[in-house]
């Protein structure tokens, strides 16, 4: 058990209510300094609402939250010194430039008017934008609009930063950019709360994961734990030649130990347990001169994790006023 | 663009620490706001086609329209009427303010600004001293068209640059009913609904268009009270001539009062609304 010091937020059994719905029912969720707290969970499960607490602009029913040590209910202007907010819509201001954007949040933290436009090109060269950084946001795309909202959260340095949905959206290739974006954040030292649907972005980003589920968290670990409480990962294998289907399904009975399965002609896909044996899959096929189309080691969706944690899936998403 | 020149590129965590403590922040970070609400403003100058034509459009109905029948000869009612016109002008220009923080409240900009360690006000206070420029453009509209008509001053330039000074100060008073209205309702139609239905009794029910005693007892009673009509006198005063004193003691009061009364309630329905 680490002290609490080393939290870089901490929130304790917070509880919220719109109405007759309840949206958070009790939820606990912390990340150490310089760490990625992934909260995994469905549309409606609390994610933004939590989000929200942390960052001041909700206050909880019941249940505490601090950040830096410092309480987000009475200290909220000393805790939105500390972090920086990037919501699941992109909150850019349409009319303005990029650097007109960058430029006046930076003037709202006090910059001086030549540091704050030096910090917004920094950001702006930063981000890829340098050359969209004179045009208005509202010609900028989706992506665009995203990395423009990412660095207006970024100018004052916070030492936490919320993520709330950063990929939902954006294209495999954009998503893969704002993972390099997110690990480079961790590397200067700032700790990151994310939000997603996605368990393989949870998966590739966080150190820990806690897993939410109609306001409560229904599981918390490691990504290694919660895969391995949420069953098993799959290696899917479909090779050029169709017919040394045989040959492959002999090599990942021998290197698993289960029986493969055919879910459609030309593709094998086998239960395994770790990472190691995907390594001895891939060395057996190439020993074989196996050539493959494709061939992956696949996580259970966010929806089969939720399957195995609470029987249900997780399409039942409950109503939330995100407001 | 790879994570390895992102990396290299990471500014560093060796700046100053913010110093958000300094003093003035409230009126610093509210003229941050206003330059942004500025910049929109330029940038889509369509947004001032209504103050430029409003003033346009009113002097020719009422002057033209209704003149010869109110007062026998247009030019005369155009000297009485046009600096109460100004007033309304001005006070029509406002209800934006309202409309435009509604759209803002809408659309989550505001999000990042309650997220910052700004005061709650700020926004708010940015978002009507930012409609400065409609109301100077109302105002300078209204007096190049009048003097094409052959309206002249009265007085002097002094009195009459008071009288404009006077005619904002109360409009960002009455912005702040606006303000309240933007951001309690839930759409921006919906404030701006509301808002003409007060600005319509406040604005006509006053002495803009005939002298006060050939009004009815009930709505002399009104005018009486009504504080626009208060700065409609005042003006009237500064740029044609005639009292000023009571109603400019009073419209400065009113002004005050407006303000000190709509303002912390707006900011406590924003604090609120998070």
């Amino acid at each position: 058990m680490v002290g609490a010091m080393s939290y870089a937020f901490e929130a304790e059994g917070l509880v919220k209510r719109f109405g007759t719905t309840t949206a958070l029912a009790g939820i606990d969720l912390a990340a150490r300094r310089g760490t990625v707290l992934g909260v995994l969970g469905p549309n409606g499960a609390g994610k933004t609402t939590a989000v929200r607490i942390l960052a001041t602009l909700l206050r909880p029913d019941a249940g505490r939250a601090t950040v830096g040590g410092r309480d987000v209910v009475r200290d909220a202007a000393e805790v939105r010194r500390l972090i920086g907010l990037t919501g699941q819509y992109a909150s850019v201001d349409e009319d303005l430039t990029g650097t007109q954007n960058l430029t006046l949040i930076g003037r709202l933290l006090d910059l001086g008017r030549r540091d704050a436009k030096a910090r917004a090109a920094e950001l702006l060269a930063w981000f890829d934008l340098t050359d969209a950084a004179g045009r208005p946001a509202k010609t900028y795309s989706g992506g665009m609009r995203r990395r423009l909202d990412l660095a207006a959260s970024l100018v004052g340095r916070p030492e936490v930063i919320y993520l709330d949905e950063p990929t939902t959206g954006l294209d495999p290739a954009k998503r893969e950019e704002m993972w390099g974006v997110v690990r480079s954040l961790v590397d200067d030292g700032s700790t990151v709360l994310l939000t997603t649907q996605y368990l393989d972005e949870a998966d590739a980003l966080a150190d820990e994961i806690s897993v939410i589920d109609h306001g409560r968290v229904i599981a918390h670990g490691s990504p290694a734990e919660l895969k391995r409480i949420a069953g098993s990962q799959t290696i899917v294998v479909r090779p050029t030649e169709t017919e040394r289907i045989g040959d492959v399904a002999d090599i990942l009975r021998a290197s698993t130990g289960a029986e493969p399965e055919l879910p459609r002609p030309g593709l094998l896909t086998v239960p395994v347990e770790g990472d190691a044996t995907f390594t001895s899959v891939v060395r057996r096929l190439d020993d074989a001169g196996i050539g493959v189309v494709e061939l992956a080691l696949r996580l259970p969706s966010l929806d089969e994790v939720f399957f195995t944690l609470t029987g249900h899936g997780a399409e039942e998403p409950t109503e939330v006023a995100a407001a | 663009m790879t994570t390895t020149t992102r990396a290299a590129a990471t500014p560093t965590r060796t700046a100053p620490p913010r110093a958000g403590s300094r003093p003035f922040g409230l009126a610093r970070h509210s003229l941050a706001l206003a330059g942004r609400s500025l910049i929109k403003t330029l940038r889509t100058p369509e947004q001032l086609l209504d103050v430029t034509l409003q003033p346009i459009i009113f002097v020719l109905i009422f002057v033209y329209l209704l003149g010869g029948a109110i007062s026998g000869s247009q030019h005369a009612y155009l000297e009485f009427l046009l600096p109460a016109i100004m007033v309304q002008t001005v006070l029509f220009a406002s209800i934006a303010t309202g409309v435009s923080l509604n759209t803002d409240i809408e659309k989550g900009v505001f999000d990042r600004f309650r997220s910052l360690p700004i005061a709650r006000s700020a926004p708010l206070v940015g978002s009507v001293v930012g409609d400065l420029v409609r109301f100077v453009v109302s105002i300078v509209v209204l007096f190049a068209f009048g003097y094409a008509l052959g309206f002249r001053i009265g007085t002097d330039v002094l009195s009459t640059l008071a009288a404009c000074l006077l005619t904002i100060a109360f409009a960002f008073a009455v912005s702040w009913i606006g303000v309240l209205l933007g951001v309690v309702m839930r759409s921006p139609s919906a404030v701006q609904g509301t808002a003409f239905l007060v600005l319509f009794p406040l604005t006509f029910g006053t002495n803009m268009m005939v002298p006060t005693d050939t009004l009815p007892g009930w709505l002399q009673w009104w005018v009486g009270v009504n504080p626009v009509a208060d700065v409609m006198s005042a003006t009237r005063g500064l740029v044609v001539g005639g009292p000023v004193a009571g109603p400019v003691t009073r419209s400065l009061l009113w002004t005050v009062g407006l303000i000190a009364v709509f303002a912390p309630l707006a900011v406590r329905a924003y604090r609120r609304r998070a």
